[in-house]
């Protein structure tokens, strides 16, 4: 009894033996900032967990008030208008108010501004006469396409299109990284940029001037939970030694170098602390069979443990929806349903509940994988021929007896089918995962996305789909196994019924 | 009486059968016979009216007296899933009969039915009709039941076999003198086994009595035609 009651007192113990959690955005600067606080943290003797590539504002804020995300970089003007939804942009002071009613204080700013700006090919601006975003206001033939967060925040797409009448109709949402792409190769005209991506340069883009001041200030800062200068001040302290130190070009330098050298953000981050803070961070930098194997790892507990779920669940389920009608289509309207909810927004939906990682993951992913489930079992259950179920019910058999020793194995080779397009499924859908912080193949293609790495996406998606392919074939060995043999014979050769 | 939606499927009925003797249920398809068989069974609840075994009303969720009737519905209904052994004993399994009493009775049921063992061993698909047939009959005679219900025993087997399983049948209701009631739909096969005959139309009892009775006095000119078509149709070919 003592032991445990010591341990429990040296792991609660408060000092800077603490872990900080650092967590990032699913944009390379935001990596980049995460990085540079993750190494300085290290330099006081703290452990870090990273957890990068976050799915989002939503997710990360979500996860930051729930505790299980310590600090994370972020802008002013996004905390203010997305996460407070504050109308007319609010100071900084204003700002360090409502996040303090939340538990949550930020730092000074960084040093730069990431704003939102709109960019355009410079000849084609130069073509058209555009260096304004009103002047794309006499141009509604202009192809509009915008990240898919900035057309949903409030001081995004709906607040630049009333504040400058703008015309511009069918306007899509795409990937950041692949919007600069379409627009180096002309499928696009116009989209959202940040100030201080590399690209602009790069693709010889113009950032049109916000002349009526759409965009409210994007100090970069950094978040963190209030409890953090009690539980790791020294951690936060190092920290705070980045603040006023990051010039917007020098921002811009460390993304070009990450975006178009293929340096890791690690040494990226490690050069400049070195460079600028005197500051000598360790880096280490996985191989790619490391990270192959970590990844592989958590994707097979995300597979394994939703599909355990999703199997326990859906049987049942299936079971009740073949015996009684109208809940079986109660049952099979709502599986069905929960198809169709987009997954970022069940992962999204499932942060205040269960926080970032792999829970939300597991739960998102066994809710996707009852439907093949739950209406093959009950297909299974109900085209057992009548008098099979007549003999069954004849001979006395109990309904657990009838449904066990007859009406289950007879349905088997349904109900595993039915498990083995869920499992692919899975695998497939568990790449989503990486977006609320639970790893797996998903992550190095985020990850690869956002550098515009082919090889990257391939390191997740090639691993994908090669362990879809081993789900199928260890399901059509576990049909040999299951399907009573029996059952095998008459599907071969249909009894002759003369 | 039984509806089924705003039809009357059957009724209303009054039937008695007699113990120890054999019933026929006959009549075209469609008359009802299959449905009075499935309440006898308890498998249907009557809408109306009652069904009485040996004075006690028949539920339909009475297990324990299901096993005291041996049920053969139409096609067998053997379960594709297990042997043949195991369809048979199921039921005696699942009641916790011990291994040894299992197997006795599996035996002594294949010498009575006429089954090789060696197709005990065998899963549905890989025997013949007839077989499966056979099997199906020792599944409703495993717990050795009072009264055995048989729809269409020989419903779709090929004349060689069905002619060989006929006289098979006869003998084993011979040896067994249990209360049997079989529905068929011809006439000839009817005489073959049954004491008595009620034959039945568009789910009323039209008559019942010995095959006799029903060509010396028939109770409507229904009874003759079916009498006569079944004669012809059948040319001579009916087993003695």
């Amino acid at each position: 009894m003592i032991a445990p009651a010591l341990l429990a007192l040296a792991v609660l113990a408060p000092g800077d033996v603490a872990t900080v959690r650092v967590a990032s955005k699913k944009f390379t600067e935001s990596v980049l900032l995460a990085e540079l606080a993750a190494e300085l943290v290290e330099t006081t003797g703290a452990s870090v967990e990273r957890r990068e590539e976050l799915g989002g504002t939503r997710v990360v804020w979500e996860a930051l008030l729930r505790g299980d995300v310590d600090i994370y970089p972020d802008y002013t003007g996004t905390l203010l208008r997305e996460v407070f939804g504050a109308r007319p942009a609010g100071d900084e002071a204003e700002l360090a108010r409502m996040l303090a009613a939340k538990g949550v204080a930020m730092t000074r700013p960084i040093g730069f501004q990431d704003s939102y700006a709109i960019g355009m090919r410079r000849e084609l601006a130069a073509r058209l006469h555009v260096e304004t975003i009103s002047d794309l206001a006499s141009h509604p033939e202009l192809r509009l396409a915008f990240t898919d967060e900035f057309m949903d925040r409030a001081d995004g797409w709906p607040a630049l299109r009333s504040r400058y009448h703008l015309p511009q109709r069918g306007v899509r949402g795409l990937d950041h990284d692949i919007a600069y792409r379409a627009l180096a190769s002309g499928e696009i005209d116009a989209t959202d940029l940040y100030t201080t991506d590399a690209e602009i340069s790069r693709y010889h883009l113009l950032a049109l001037a916000d002349d009526r001041k759409a965009f409210p200030e994007y100090q970069a800062v950094f978040v963190y939970r209030a409890d953090l200068e009690r539980r790791a001040p020294r951690a936060l302290e190092a920290v705070r030694r980045l603040e006023g130190r990051i010039s917007a070009p020098e921002m811009v330098g460390m993304n070009a170098r990450v975006r178009f050298d293929g340096v890791s953000s690690a040494e990226v981050a490690a050069g400049f602390l070195a460079g600028k803070l005197d500051v000598h961070a360790p880096v280490n930098v996985a191989d790619v069979w490391t990270r192959l194997r970590e990844r592989t790892g958590e994707h097979l507990v995300l597979v394994a443990i939703s599909l355990s779920i999703a199997v326990a669940v859906a049987i049942p389920l299936g079971i009740w929806a073949a015996r009684r009608r109208r809940a079986g289509r109660v049952i099979l309207g709502v599986v069905g349903v929960v198809q169709t909810i987009p997954s970022l927004a069940l992962l999204v939906f499932m942060l205040p509940l269960l926080g970032i990682g792999a829970r939300p993951a597991i739960a998102a992913l066994a809710l996707y994988g009852l439907l093949p489930i739950v209406r093959n079992t009950h297909a299974g259950l109900v085209g057992i021929a009548p008098e099979l179920r007549e003999s069954a019910e004849a001979l006395g058999l109990s309904r657990w007896a009838r449904l066990r020793l007859v009406e289950l194995p007879l349905a088997s080779p349904s109900i595993l089918a039915g498990v083995k397009t869920s499992a692919v499924i899975t695998v497939g859908t568990a790449t989503l995962g990486a977006l609320v912080g639970a790893g797996g193949y998903g992550q190095p293609i985020l990850t690869g996305i956002r550098l515009a790495s082919t090889s990257r996406i391939l390191e997740g998606a090639v691993p994908a789909a090669l362990l879809a392919l081993a789900v199928q074939g260890l399901f059509d060995l576990l049909e040999r196994a299951l399907v009573p043999r029996g059952l095998a014979l008459s599907s071969s050769e249909p009894p002759s019924r003369s | 009486m039984k509806r089924f939606g705003p039809e009357t499927a059957l009724g209303p009925v009054t039937l008695s059968v007699r113990e120890r003797a054999t019933l026929a249920l006959i009549g075209p398809s469609g008359s009802g016979k299959s449905t009075l068989l499935r309440l006898m069974m308890g498998l249907l609840a009557p809408d109306e009216g009652e069904l009485l075994f040996r004075g006690e009303p028949v539920r339909t969720d009475d297990r324990a007296r299901r096993r005291k009737m041996g049920y053969v519905v139409q096609g067998g209904g053997l379960f594709p899933h297990l042997r043949a052994s195991d369809n048979v004993s199921l039921v005696a399994r699942t009641i916790g009969w011990p291994k040894a009493r299992v197997s006795l009775r599996l035996r002594e049921l294949a010498t009575l039915c006429h089954l090789a063992e060696a197709s005990l061993a065998r899963y549905p698909a890989e025997l013949s009709g007839g077989e499966r047939q056979r099997v199906s009959l020792m599944r409703a005679l495993m717990l050795d039941p009072e009264v055995l219900l048989l729809d269409e025993p020989l419903g779709a087997l090929d004349p060689i076999t069905r002619s060989e399983l006929q006289a098979d049948l006869r003998r084993i209701f011979g040896e067994l003198e249990k209360t049997v009631v079989l529905v068929t739909h011809d006439l000839a096969e009817a005489a073959f086994f049954a004491h008595r005959v009620a034959l039945f139309r568009e789910g009323r009892l039209v008559q019942e009595g010995t095959l006799g009775e029903l060509e010396r006095d028939p109770a409507t000119s229904f009874v003759t035609r079916f009498v006569e078509a079944q004669r012809a149709n059948a040319g001579g070919g009916s087993p003695r």
